[in-house]
């Protein structure tokens, strides 16, 4: 198991590698970022000169690279064109973004997974059919619209929430936006648990667990939503990635600083560091939720085992 | 126990990724202020600054809004008028339009207690011009005698410090000018021109985070992309100290996000209404609405480099004909929502017509006449393989918006359904690129927003021969004839006459097809009063009341 771990973080360092080198290459496709500083008018030519030398943008795109990945191993990831330092962007933004995958997962277990275990129990009942309508709406509904619908209704009509997030961002402020951010996923956590439950519900070994005389509560926790989980955990797992990286709009609309308002305003203004650091992180977060994906596995079905 | 190994190594994975998350976590604070504000507290919307916030690099509205809060210079433009104003300067000198000598008026402090003297100027300018520290507005000091010294165009620089500037004693220094600009005094209202205090250059990087300046508000708390905290300085020595006690400037992700906490009373001033709130925003706010004329114009200038877009005489009827082809009023009016007017001449409204403003000047060509747009193109030869295509970049601005609507307007004014065609850029930067280094083959979107309410700003810097912002590259004997005499020019009112007749040079030519004039847009909470926009569209903030 250990050299499992082992084995799987070493795979990420040409992952890492390969994944900065596409990011800077697409971002320099975009061409000169320094024209874009003036305004409506031309950067007068020596000051030009002297930021793309002081940015390293005079040098072929290899040797940026190389420079940049030099900067990378001593935690400097660049500065951005306002004098920021990426990694103090960074220091900003995270924790925010963090928390609100953090709130959007949570609500997509605790909810999803109630709801799919209940309507996979009781499948052509009318509480089953209520959910699948209920979660085909959310399905076909895109996030902006649920997003602008509650900003206007519990902000502004009816008072309940604030529509705009403050710089701090607590837990409490994040609740609607991340349920907002959920709604999506938790419409197919929803439905992934209710199939897999019914698919399980017939199998021998619940079969045996019921004639055995275990209580019920017993049967269905231990026996067969653990073994009904593994889909579940797998689409969980990649959804953290695309939470964090995909929460542009949701970001916007309640005017949250966070990773996908960096990466927005990073590319309208073109900067390669910022972009490119940030993606970076993107890469490894989602990488990481893998390998914990993988392990899980393990965890909930003991037959699968890692040597 | 093997599934317990198995939770393990799990619990242990999960704690490394936890813990990585969390190392950005700890510094939260340091923020203050909050959300809360105080009683007396403008909340206002805000964007993130493109550039580090120093006065001779700050050349956009958001970082404008703060520099006009925390500094004063020796000339101020009126916020109504548009006038420049004495505001640190006693008096200017000059015999020959040439050489001033400037006295700084007395009594004037930084908000940390140095006095603002006339070395606090020279340090400044002199910072500002010097290539090495990278400053955007160092063109500003152009005029100045030893720029092409300490601003070489190539090349390392051979001074440190602009010839044309002596501190003559504690009040007074001299100004030397590489040519007679009569008006020179007046465009020292502009940011760049601000003193800084010594602090700014002995410990730079702290200054930057906590600005120091000797406007009427003190920065008292600055969160880079998030918020910064002014509060009223209640020894500012001026006359228009600030009837609030404070403001609180905010990041926003969106302006439609700010725009609804406006509406939820969460806000007090968002000074850019979004384009899609237009249609609600008398709705909304009844008159706590504001559109009033900034000074920004916008044009469709050529590619005089490419051989299809020539400066002759076809060429030009040409482009009367296509200017004539475009209807301004319905554009302004269904697309805009009036926060645009068409434009009549090539300055701004904001000029008052004392400054230069000529209602009327362009006559016919800016009139949407499309019988007579068709013959006028005919005429000048057609279009040039049959197609016109107008370069916009499209990350910004709504600009796809109009350039389609003014190529539906020239479609139908010449009866072709594809005689024009918008040709998008992806982003501002690279549009840029291509506009300055001459790679646009057919018109293309020119905005200008002036430095200064001059004339002269709205006509030299965009058509006179190689300057810095004549993208088209278009040149005209005549005109930079008229333009010098102009500057040479020592009566206002003369120099005015002078730079119209330079103006009627252009409309000639057609160098450039007005569009329209840009106005200011803001909406505001009934927790405030007195909200004015400037004419460079940054609210008038130290004349805001609150309750």
């Amino acid at each position: 198991m250990g050299r499992y771990v082992i084995r799987r973080l070493l795979q990420m360092i040409p992952v890492f590698i390969g994944a900065t080198l596409l990011i800077f290459l697409m971002v320099n496709v975009m061409g000169d970022p320094i024209a874009g500083l003036c305004g409506d008018r031309q950067c007068d030519p020596a000051t030009a000169a002297q930021l793309r030398k002081e940015f390293g943008l005079d040098k072929p795109v290899w040797q940026q690279y190389l420079t940049y990945m030099g900067n990378v191993f001593t935690g400097d990831l660049g500065t951005a064109f306002n004098g920021q330092q990426v990694t103090e962007l960074m220091a900003d933004s995270w924790p925010i973004t963090a928390r609100l995958t953090l709130i959007a997962i949570l609500i997509e277990l605790v909810v999803g997974i109630t709801l799919g275990v209940v309507t996979g129990l009781r499948r052509g009942r009318p509480v089953d059919t209520g959910v699948l309508l209920a979660t085909l709406v959310v399905i076909s509904i895109p996030t902006f619209v649920t997003g602008l619908l509650l900003q206007l209704l519990l902000g502004v009509k009816w008072g309940w929430i604030k529509p705009a997030v403050s710089t701090d961002a607590e837990f409490s402020e994040l609740l609607v936006p991340g349920l907002v951010l959920a709604s999506l996923s938790l419409a197919y956590v929803t439905r992934l648990t209710r199939t897999s439950i019914a698919e399980n519900r017939r199998a021998d070994y619940i079969r045996t667990a019921i004639a055995k005389g275990v209580p019920r509560r017993r049967v269905v926790v231990r026996h067969l939503l653990r073994n009904s989980l593994i889909p579940v955990v797998t689409f969980i797992g990649t959804d953290i990635g695309a939470l964090m990286g995909g929460a542009i709009v949701t970001e916007r609309i309640f005017n949250i600083h966070g990773v996908g308002y960096q990466l927005y305003q990073g590319i309208l203004r073109q900067n390669t560091q910022t972009v490119v650091g940030f993606v970076t992180v993107l890469v490894l977060v989602f990488l990481v939720a893998n390998l914990l994906v993988d392990l899980l596995y393990a965890v909930l079905d003991p037959r699968i085992r890692y040597v | 126990m093997r599934g317990a190994s198995h939770a393990k190594w799990a619990a242990g994975a999960v704690a490394v990724a936890l813990a990585a998350t969390a190392c950005g976590g700890g510094d939260d604070s340091g923020g203050g202020g909050g959300g809360g504000g105080g009683d007396g507290v403008v909340r206002s919307s805000w964007g993130d600054p493109q550039n580090p916030l120093e006065p001779a690099n700050t050349n956009e509205v958001q970082g404008g809004k703060v520099m006009d809060m925390i500094f004063r210079g020796l000339k101020r433009y009126d916020p109504k008028t548009g006038k420049a104003e004495d505001m640190l300067a006693e008096k200017f000198a000059t015999k020959d339009s040439t050489t001033f000598t400037v006295t700084v008026k007395d009594g004037w402090t930084f908000s940390n207690g140095e006095k603002v003297t006339a070395k606090s100027f020279v340090d400044a300018w002199n910072y500002g011009a010097s290539l090495k520290n990278n400053q955007k507005n160092a063109y500003f000091f152009g005029y100045i005698e030893g720029y092409e010294k300490v601003h070489p165009e190539s090349g390392k620089q051979s001074a440190d410090t602009l010839s044309g500037l002596k501190a003559t004693g504690p009040r007074t220094f001299t100004v030397k000018l590489n040519q007679k600009f009569s008006t020179w005094p007046e465009t020292l209202g502009y940011a760049a021109f601000a003193p800084l205090p010594q602090a700014f250059f002995k410990n730079h990087a702290a200054w930057v985070k906590k600005p120091v300046g000797n406007g009427p508000y003190t920065v008292r708390s600055y969160r880079k992309g998030s918020q910064m905290s002014l509060r009223k300085w209640a020894k500012y020595p001026g006359s228009d100290k600030a009837r609030n006690d404070g403001v609180d400037l905010k990041v926003y992700t969106d302006n439609n996000t700010a725009y609804t906490d406006l509406t939820a009373g969460n806000l007090d001033l968002v000074d850019d209404v979004p384009a899609a709130q237009l249609r609600n925003v008398r709705a909304d706010l009844g008159d706590r609405y504001l559109n009033t004329p900034a000074g920004i114009i916008q044009t469709l200038a050529f590619p005089f480099y490419d051989k299809d877009w020539p400066d002759d005489a076809k060429g030009a009827k040409l482009r009367k004909g296509l200017s004539m082809a475009i209807n301004r009023k319905q554009i302004t009016e269904t697309i805009f929502q009036k926060t645009r007017t068409p434009a009549t001449d090539w300055t701004s409204p904001v000029l008052g017509e004392d400054g230069g403003y000529k209602p009327g000047l362009c006559g016919d060509a800016c009139d949407y006449k499309p019988a007579e747009a068709r013959k006028l193109v005919k005429e000048g030869g057609g279009l040039p393989g049959g197609q016109v295509k107008i370069g916009y970049n499209a990350d910004t601005g709504s600009h796809k918006d109009w350039v389609d609507a003014v190529c539906n307007s020239i479609n139908k004014a010449l009866g072709q359904s594809k005689a024009c065609v918008g040709n998008p850029t992806g982003t501002f930067a690279d549009f840029r690129n291509k506009t300055s280094q001459q790679k646009m083959d057919g018109p293309f979107r020119a905005g200008w927003q002036m430095d200064y309410p001059l004339i002269q700003n709205f006509l030299q810097p965009l058509y006179y021969t190689n300057a810095s912002s004549n993208d088209g590259k278009w040149s005209n004997k005549e005109f930079d004839k008229l333009v010098n005499e102009a500057n040479a020019e020592s009566d206002a009112a003369a120099a005015v006459k002078k730079f119209q007749q330079a103006e009627e040079v252009v409309r000639d030519n057609m160098a450039a097809i007005p569009l329209w004039y840009q106005n200011g847009s803001a909406g505001y909470s009934d927790r405030v009063s007195d909200v004015a926009l400037n004419p460079f569209s940054v609210p008038v903030y130290n004349e805001i009341k609150v309750g």
